[in-house]
């Protein structure tokens, strides 16, 4: 029996980010045929903001759907047998191999070139001194470290920046190869209009995101295979490889715990609305209860129950891999059964609203049923409150990952996530000397993922909410 | 008047008798005393004896519901339900599992959470709303750009950089405070100077750009243009007209989280080892201690409804709509 090199594993949370990118590319293809559905879009694409926000959202949606595919190599054959790896890896882990396995023994500085402690070291003479040790693998090719390191860097560097931007270039040439073609004037006329921010979707900002990304890429791509270029961590770890991986979790929690609160608060709010009387009286009571528990204890409270539940039932979950990835799925159904209440309450009284309207009392009069009327003309009026919800929650439930894992009732500690790396690196700022570089690495990839996530929130709301719609028509 | 409070009290007492529910659910119906008594004891030390011991020495082996062991009045109040939960209401909160008296260390440690917190309220409040005034006062300018600008990058940053910047700034770098810490008395000043100031600033962003928005929808409404064509000046347009009205969606949103303040924050409090019950509740979380974040869950609920009453309230003050109906 020949075995295949790898074994594909579907983790819980795979399937279900695999799930959601099915849905969503479903949504945009009914989307596209329709005029009315795509008409917000089309209005986000125009806002430069809101599109260069995207290329950087791209970028980390990337490197989060390449570490959702899980794969269990082949070992080499031993005593003739073969078998799969225990431990699971991702494409990323693929990517980032040279990375992933280039430890070193402990701290050191980005870029440096020897360890950030003294230790023991015996020269060949027999004599013993304390000194820096060199490093196992950052800075490994360098005959004379103290006087090859600054010139290797810059080289590096430099050579990184260049291919980049050569990258870019192209880019940038196919782009307006294509806007001349689409709109039927000449490459200088379409650079022309790009360049001077003419164009309906505004390319200037998605070529001015795409080099800011190059510009920063570049070097570090460059750099990463012979450098830790954000140093290691207290074990030894490559600290961009860690940053790298926190992605994939904060994505993973952004996304399925509002995927978890919708279907709560759009079935519970849209009939709270509509029925009104004794079924809006229930539903009222139901969030404002859920809503009076302060939403860090009441977290808390379910995570410690879950944790309780997985320590008791420990057989269930075979591996570390396999306990963490529950308790991240468990972890957003709790985010996500816990934050409904909010979008709840808007649904209702945009319900409220609606179901006084004369094609609603029209549908009554021709007797279509509640459960239709509903679903064809209710449903589809407050998508765009949904819409709104589901890309503003996102950045929150980003930063929410940290707080709740600092409390201690976030992700498995043996996961890598922005909460995991700060909570374990905050104790090193009092450390003399000072490491500061793995915060500086979270501070960094955890900023550029929310503060794009904003933005793009901001331009999919201005796109979306009829009244600053309306306003920015008449103005 | 009072018909609309009251009923407004009683809808309260039915929140908390569901959140009371609530959590009994959780803590007692998703793992049974018995695997709280394994969590805790810890996979090497779990017999049988050991677990009965457990839960004798913190009232977990009676029945949840109805004793049928004993008569009378008796079946119900020797349970599990009536001295975990229902007490609560009459805010005896029992004992941790560790053994020490909840209510005692509530009332002890509820002072200091309250003395970050008020300040950090107040003057957040105060810079928060001039902040946004200031924008919506140079609407679509520059100034009112770059303020949305900064409002939606300070947003961005996880509050624990705020906290482990401001530490690392004032505490290490320039030496101006202790790093974290307390003291009663004067002393409690230096010691609650950073956890303030970084209360304020971590909430600029959000805060802000909150207010500002509430702002400029009220400067688009029609008083504001006939305040306008009398001839007043912008600013008086700004501050005596718009301010005063756009309180009430102020208000909602401000006053429900004063009673919180007693709570405390998680994080500030345990990063600064305030010894307050933002950092009470996190140090029962690290321990496992189920009744104590038990009785946090209640009390924080009890002061949410509380809230909510007082912001209902404090619509028949800047109302005159609500006050006259």
């Amino acid at each position: 029996m020949t075995l295949f090199p790898f074994r594909f594993e579907l983790l819980w949370t795979d399937a279900l980010v695999w799930l959601l990118v099915a849905a969503i590319a479903g949504y945009a293809a009914y989307a596209s045929a329709r005029p009315h559905l795509r008409a917000p879009w089309s209005r986000v694409s125009r806002s430069a903001s809101g599109i260069a926000a995207a290329v950087i959202l791209a970028t980390f949606v990337l490197a989060g759907l390449l570490d959702s595919v899980h794969y269990r190599p082949l070992l080499p054959p031993q005593d003739g047998k073969l078998a799969y790896a225990t431990e699971v890896r991702s494409l990323l882990d693929r990517v980032l191999e040279p990375l992933r396995v280039k430890r070193e023994k402990t701290y050191s500085a980005p870029l440096a070139t020897h360890l950030y402690a003294k230790e023991t070291l015996q020269l060949p003479d027999g004599r013993e001194v304390r000194e820096f040790p060199r490093l196992r693998h950052g800075g490994a090719h360098l005959k004379d470290p103290a006087a090859d390191r600054a010139g290797d860097i810059a080289l590096r560097g430099f050579r990184g920046l260049a291919v980049a931007l050569l990258l870019w270039f192209t880019a940038a040439v196919a782009l307006g190869a294509a806007v001349a073609q689409r709109s039927g004037i000449g490459i200088d006329a379409a650079w022309n209009d790009i360049w001077r921010g003419r164009t309906a979707v505004p390319w200037r900002a998605a070529l001015g995101a795409l080099a800011v990304l190059a510009v920063i890429a570049g070097p570090v791509v460059a750099l990463a295979p012979h450098y830790h270029v954000f140093g290691t961590d207290k074990v030894g770890q490559d600290v961009l490889y860690q940053a790298l991986k926190s992605i994939r979790t904060g994505m993973v929690i952004g996304t399925l715990a509002t995927l978890v609160m919708l279907p709560f608060a759009l079935v519970l709010g849209v009939m709270a609305g509509y029925f009104k009387g004794r079924v809006d009286d229930m539903i009222q009571y139901l969030y404002t209860t859920l809503s009076s528990i302060p939403g860090v204890l009441l977290i808390a409270a379910a995570v410690l129950m879950m944790q309780v539940y997985i320590e008791n039932h420990a057989a269930l979950f075979p591996t570390t891999e396999i306990r963490a990835d529950v308790r991240l799925i468990a972890l957003c159904v709790i985010l996500g059964v816990t934050s409904w209440t909010g979008l709840c309450r808007l649904l209702r009284g945009e319900t409220l609203k609606l179901r006084e309207l004369e094609y609603i009392q029209a549908a009554h009069a021709f007797g279509v049923s509640h459960w239709r009327v509903m679903m064809r003309h209710v449903m589809p009026n407050v998508m765009h409150i949904v819409m709104i919800a589901l890309v503003m929650d996102f950045s929150g439930l980003v930063l929410a990952e940290a707080v709740l894992s600092y409390v201690g009732v976030g992700v498995d500690p043996s996961m890598i996530s922005f909460g995991t790396m700060i909570n374990s690196a905050r104790l090193e700022m009092a450390r003399e000397p000072m490491v500061w570089w793995s915060l500086a690495a979270a501070f960094v990839f955890m900023l550029a993922l929310v503060l794009a996530a904003n933005i793009f929130a901001d331009a999919v709301r201005d796109a979306f909410d009829p009244r600053l719609v309306r306003a920015g028509a008449a103005a | 008047m009072s018909g609309y409070i009251l009923r407004r009290l009683i809808y309260g007492v039915f929140v908390l008798i569901g959140v009371n529910v609530l959590t009994f659910a959780l803590f007692f119906f998703v793992n049974t005393p018995d695997d709280m008594a394994r969590a805790q004891l810890g996979a090497k030390r779990v017999t049988p004896e050991a677990v009965e011991k457990w839960k004798l020495e913190r009232g977990y082996h009676k029945p949840l519901f109805l004793n049928d062991k004993v008569s009378g009045f008796e079946r119900v109040t020797e349970t599990v339900f009536y001295d975990k939960s229902v007490k609560l209401f009459a805010f005896q909160f029992g004992e941790s599992d560790q053994g020490r008296n909840i209510g005692y260390d509530i009332s002890t440690r509820m002072w200091p959470s309250l003395a970050v917190q008020l300040p950090a309220f107040l003057i957040g409040l105060l810079v928060y709303i001039s902040f946004a005034l200031l924008m919506a006062f140079f609407r679509a300018t520059v100034l009112d750009f770059w303020g949305v600008v900064l409002c939606v990058l300070m947003m961005s940053i996880s509050t624990l950089f705020y906290i482990i910047g401001g530490q690392f700034i004032f505490g290490k770098l320039w030496n101006l405070v202790p790093i974290s810490g307390y003291n009663g008395g004067f002393d409690a000043i230096k010691f609650l100077a950073l956890p303030v100031l970084i209360g304020v600033i971590s909430g600029i962003g959000g805060n802000a750009r909150w207010y500002r928005t509430i702002f400029l929808e009220e400067i688009n409404k029609d008083y504001v243009r006939t305040a306008r064509a009398k001839g007043l000046s912008e600013a008086r347009v700004l501050f005596r007209h718009v301010l005063q009205n756009a309180m009430i969606p102020i208000l909602t949103g401000v006053v429900v989280v004063i009673p919180l303040l007693f709570m405390g924050a998680l994080i500030t409090e345990s990063f600064f080892g305030i010894p307050g019950l933002g950092s009470y509740t996190i140090d029962a979380i690290g321990q496992q201690d189920f009744a104590i974040v038990r009785v946090m869950v209640f009390l924080g609920s009890v002061l949410y409804v509380i809230g909510l009453i007082l912001t209902d309230l404090s619509y028949t003050l800047v109302d005159p709509r609500v006050r006259f109906s």
